[in-house]
């Protein structure tokens, strides 16, 4: 018991990668299933350990082969990652049993297994970015992710063909996004000689008007920023989101586009000095007029859409425009609420996402006239939908609205009334398409006389597990709200690089 | 019973009613019935907890805590326990009535209506005896979304639109005002519960002050101060038990009570006359006050006449706060009382009316109250209970709201709520006196025939649409008789309690 809590830093990233290729081994959808079920479920576990251990402030480290940093590979784990892990393999856990039962549907019968083992490699691919104390260690599991997404989201062609030209230009995208990234990260070990990210954050300090850094900084996070979806950045995420699986899109919509975010946290705040972007005034000026475009015109856009997966993909893009806002702030309350949104949306748009899907596997179709009269037909699916969408307005009582609670707070602190009103002038946005798609469930007359049945208990209950959550961390916001305090305090505070508690072998020199 | 325990037990017989309705939706007659006892119950409930209360028992309960200072938390004050008293005691002749109502104008969807309903009165409940912004911001949302659904009940491209009106501006404002006030007042002072005398004394400037009570005033939407009162007649839409319960008493009660809770807990009323916030409010309040009664004064539609003269005495309560005076704080909680049983009455007699004759327009009217005399008779003193006429309990409130405004030497506002008065007699007295002493309009029946026992002469609304107006006409009455005793009752939540010196 005490080598698996040892080595638990490494193993919540080694279990799911062997189970990728096991369940190819295999090549028995059942077991597949059971094999990722077991693995993701391991990894929440996990993960949950290790978030209850650092939620205090403290920071963990583990050296990879027993290699000591800045040698060898390093993972550290603090609340701000803890946070990203446990919402990924929450996330992931739950998405699965949908997974089994939604791709039936939408997925060839002899690509499941396939399907199973890219999910895997996704999900090691999201973790690993997540734990990694190393810089380029972060790119390696960012292509894994990456490269798995694409498969995933074109296996969504055995319905729609469309799911193609989506992933090709996710493909295309991601990997400049991808480029850029490791252009940054070479520009920086030109000027360091180190890729550990403390070790890094030591040697960049003295540097801060090198330009080369500068320019790394900069290729670091506009390449983030494309795998984020920052608005103008963001034209794959509607395709992808649209397109894909339904049981892919929840679990994209809640962890990738998170993961990246977390990636653009910790560079610009643990390896980069936290001054470096904002006396510079670049962040400032980037993120804060693209925050709040992202949050009226992806809003806007999404009111004008007809297919509800593409108005959740567009509510996504706003979404991440209140997260980047939370950075903007710079200020420990900011990041406070754009660590709390990174929860509390994960679990609201998995939840939406998945209702979603369970309505199209009934009525084949994505598309808002279809839905019409729907309320009455599968009330549970579309209640789930009534409440994310609440979720996403903050209506209080939600976990949306602890989030915009705390975005507003940091606003108001900072002095920034002006920031304060767009942010909820932006959420009457929200209220219309969400009251589109409650008019067009509930109160508008059932076009076709198919009689349409209400979705399999194993689609609902996966899906109430996450409308429950939000309704749960909507209530009971003190949990949520500590881990934020305390991963936005090590943020910006540099905990991240003070003293770590070192688990497993300790290294040699 | 523990105090708390009787707290949740408030909460949860509303839900439990919700629960019944959503699970029995064909068993009509069962569901009807188990909702009216709980109902009671609830009101039993509440009479329970307003005993313990006036005996001094500390009713107070923290259900979750985020932070320090950050909490969903229920206590019980006298300003909430009056409304509490009101929601419950008027839900359970509302349930009546609407059962009536639904049954004898064939509503569908009833379980759907009922369940809403309820749910309605759970968030009026936890608004009463919320103990601070949060709390009050929670439900003050859940009143807004649980509503909905009753507005658009009837399902028609009109009832649509009237609800995406209540809605859009009802969560509109309550988003970009409400919230952003309630933020912001918990940035400056570090704390958001109720306490009697303010928070904010000394923590801002006057013109601050003057803002945030501003984004108090507009984000409450359902005090529907001018120019955000749109939705109340949006609303007219519903099936009329709801406009009388939820448009005259829970959701626009639920407004002006946050209103007055906001001023009299958060501000604090001497705060308000000291830095002088709140005068711009009072220009408002007129305003809206005479405005709303003369478009009143045009509307040949009943409902929407009423919910005009809705818009107009909402406006008084606002004055209340508005004027700083602690007797127009009291005279602003006598009138959230007196108004409701007077306002309910008209909007069940406008119901009675529609079930009986299915007419909606007042020019149709003439005549009717020969055939529907205990309707226009209740019609009648209703209608004196708005104007303020005694012995109807309305002619209190409006008494100390002039009190308050000559206090304060507002001799405009005095003169306000005088020309006030005269518009309402203009607008109710009307079809009260042509249902009487015109003719019939139609064909036929224009002459009485005295041949027939006036027995059979009567076509009333079914039984249990007429008697739960009756009775709410008779508690107009009543009220006059008892308003001293409201009045004692809210009088503490003017004075700071005096801190006891410890002898030592």
């Amino acid at each position: 018991m005490s080598a698996l809590v040892n080595h638990s830093l490494i193993l919540v990233v080694l279990i799911p990668l062997l189970a990728a290729p096991l369940c190819m081994l295999f090549g028995n959808r059942a077991v597949a299933f059971w094999i990722s079920f077991f693995a993701s479920l391991f990894a929440l576990i996990l993960s949950l350990h290790l978030l209850l251990m650092v939620i205090d402030g403290d920071v963990l480290s583990y050296h990879l082969g027993g290699w000591a940093p800045p040698l060898g590979i390093e993972y550290r784990v603090d609340a701000a990652n803890a946070l990203v892990l446990l919402i990924v393999s929450a996330i992931s856990t739950v998405v699965l049993p949908y997974a089994r039962v939604s791709i039936k549907d939408e997925i060839a019968e002899h690509h499941h297994t396939l399907f199973f083992a890219c999910y895997m490699l996704c999900f090691t691919g999201l973790l690993g970015v997540a734990i990694t104390g190393d810089a380029f260690n972060v790119f390696v599991f960012l292509e894994i992710s990456s490269l798995s997404t694409y498969v995933l989201v074109a296996l969504g062609a055995n319905k729609d063909k469309r799911a193609l030209s989506a992933a090709y230009d996710y493909l295309i995208l991601g990997t400049i996004g991808a480029t850029f990234f490791v252009i940054g990260l070479g520009l920086i070990y030109m000027s360091t000689g180190t890729l550990n990210m403390v070790d890094l954050s030591q040697r960049l300090a003295p540097l801060e008007d090198n330009k080369t850094v500068r320019t790394a900084f900069a290729f670091i996070v506009i390449g983030m920023g494309l795998k984020i979806a920052i608005y103008p950045l963001h034209r794959w995420l509607p395709g992808a989101y649209t397109y894909a699986p339904s049981a892919i899109s929840a679990f994209l919509a809640a962890t990738a586009t998170k993961v990246a975010i977390y990636v653009v946290l910790r560079f610009m705040f643990s390896v980069f000095s936290a001054k470096f972007g904002f006396e510079l005034d670049t962040v400032r000026l980037i993120f804060f007029p693209f925050a709040i475009i992202a949050m009226f015109a992806a809003s806007l856009i999404a009111v004008y859409q007809v297919n509800l997966k593409r108005l959740l993909a567009y509510s996504s893009i706003a979404q991440i425009g209140y997260m980047l806002l939370g950075v903007a702030l710079f200020s420990s309350a900011g990041l406070t609420a754009t660590m709390a949104h990174l929860f509390n949306h994960a679990i609201t748009k998995g939840a939406m996402f998945m209702a979603v899907g369970a309505i199209i596997m009934r009525i084949g179709s994505p598309l808002l006239p279809k839905m019409a009269g729907l309320g009455r037909q599968m009330p549970w699916t579309s209640a789930a939908i009534v409440l994310g969408g609440l979720s996403l307005i903050g209506v209080p009582g939600t976990a949306g609205f602890v989030s915009k609670w705390l975005l507003l707070t940091a606003a108001f602190q900072q002095g920034y009334w002006f920031i304060a009103l767009l942010i909820v002038a932006s959420s009457l946005l929200a209220v219309i398409y969400v009251w589109k798609c409650v008019e067009t469930l509930y109160l508008t007359p059932s076009t076709s006389n198919v009689a349409v049945a209400e979705a399999p208990l194993s689609l609902l209950v996966p899906t109430y597990v996450l409308v429950i959550a939000t309704i749960w961390f909507g209530l009971d916001a003190s949990t949520i709200t500590v881990a934020s305090q305390t991963a936005a305090e090590s943020l910006i505070g540099g905990g991240y690089g003070g003293e770590a508690t070192v688990m497993g072998v300790e290294g040699r020199k | 019973m523990t105090p708390s325990m009787q707290i949740i037990l408030s909460m949860l017989l509303p839900l439990v009613a919700c629960l019944t309705c959503v699970l029995l939706p064909k068993l009509n007659n069962l569901r009807d019935g188990i909702t009216l006892v709980l109902a009671i119950l609830l009101f039993g409930t509440v009479l329970r907890i307003y005993q313990g209360f006036s005996l001094g028992a500390d009713y107070s309960l923290e259900l979750i805590q985020f932070h320090p200072n950050i909490s969903i938390a229920f206590k019980i004050e006298p300003l909430g326990m009056v409304f509490a008293l009101v929601a419950s005691s008027l839900w359970i002749l509302t349930h009546i009535y609407g059962v009536g109502y639904m049954r004898g104008n064939n509503e569908k969807k009833h379980a759907r209506f009922f369940a809403c309903f309820a749910f309605a009165i759970f968030a009026t409940i936890g608004i009463a005896f919320s103990a601070n912004l949060l709390t009050l911001f929670l439900f003050y949302e859940l009143l807004t979304v649980s509503t909905y659904p009753l507005v658009a009940h009837k399902e028609t491209g009109e009832a649509k639109s009237g609800a995406r009106t209540y809605l859009g501006i009802l969560m509109g404002t309550s988003i970009v005002f409400l919230l952003t006030a309630i933020v912001w007042t918990h940035v400056i002072a570090g704390r958001m519960d109720f306490v009697v005398g303010g928070i904010l004394a000394d923590k801002t400037t006057a013109g601050f002050l003057a803002i945030l009570l501003g984004l108090f005033a507009f984000g409450i939407g359902k005090a529907a101060l001018m120019p955000f009162h749109r939705w109340l007649p949006a609303a007219m839409v519903a099936p009329t038990p709801v406009s009388a319960l939820l448009h005259a008493v829970a959701v626009v009660k639920a407004g002006v009570f946050s209103m007055l809770k906001i001023g009299v807990y958060i501000f604090g009323i001497e705060n308000l006359s000291l830095t002088g916030a709140s005068e711009w409010l009072m220009w408002v309040a007129a305003f809206s006050i005479l405005a709303a009664s003369i478009i009143a004064m045009q509307q040949d539609n009943l409902k929407r006449r009423l919910a005009y003269s809705t818009v107009s005495q909402l406006s008084y309560i606002t004055l209340g706060v508005a004027l700083a005076t602690s007797m127009g704080a009291i005279g602003g909680g006598l009138h959230i009382v007196t108004h409701a049983f007077g306002k309910i009455t008209l909007f069940m007699c406008a119901g009675a009316i529609y079930v009986a004759t299915h007419k909606t327009e007042i020019s149709d009217m003439r005549g009717l109250g020969r055939t529907m005399p205990f309707t226009f008779i209740a019609f009648g003193i209703g209608a004196m209970n708005i104007i303020g006429l005694p012995p109807m309990a309305g002619s209190w409130s409006k008494w100390m709201l002039m009190v308050a405004a000559a206090d304060s030497g507002q001799l405009i506002m005095m003169s306000v709520l005088m020309v006030s008065s005269l518009l309402n007699v203009a607008y109710l007295v009307p079809i009260f006196a042509r249902g009487f002493f015109s003719p019939a309009t139609g064909t036929g029946s224009t002459a009485i025939n005295a041949d027939i026992p006036w027995r059979e002469r009567l076509s009333e609304a079914p039984l249990l649409c007429v008697m739960p107006l009756c009775i709410t006409a008779v508690g107009c009455i009543v009220l006059f008789f008892y308003a001293n005793s409201i009045t004692d009752f809210l009088e503490p939540i003017t004075q700071i309690p005096v801190p006891e010196v410890s002898n030592g």
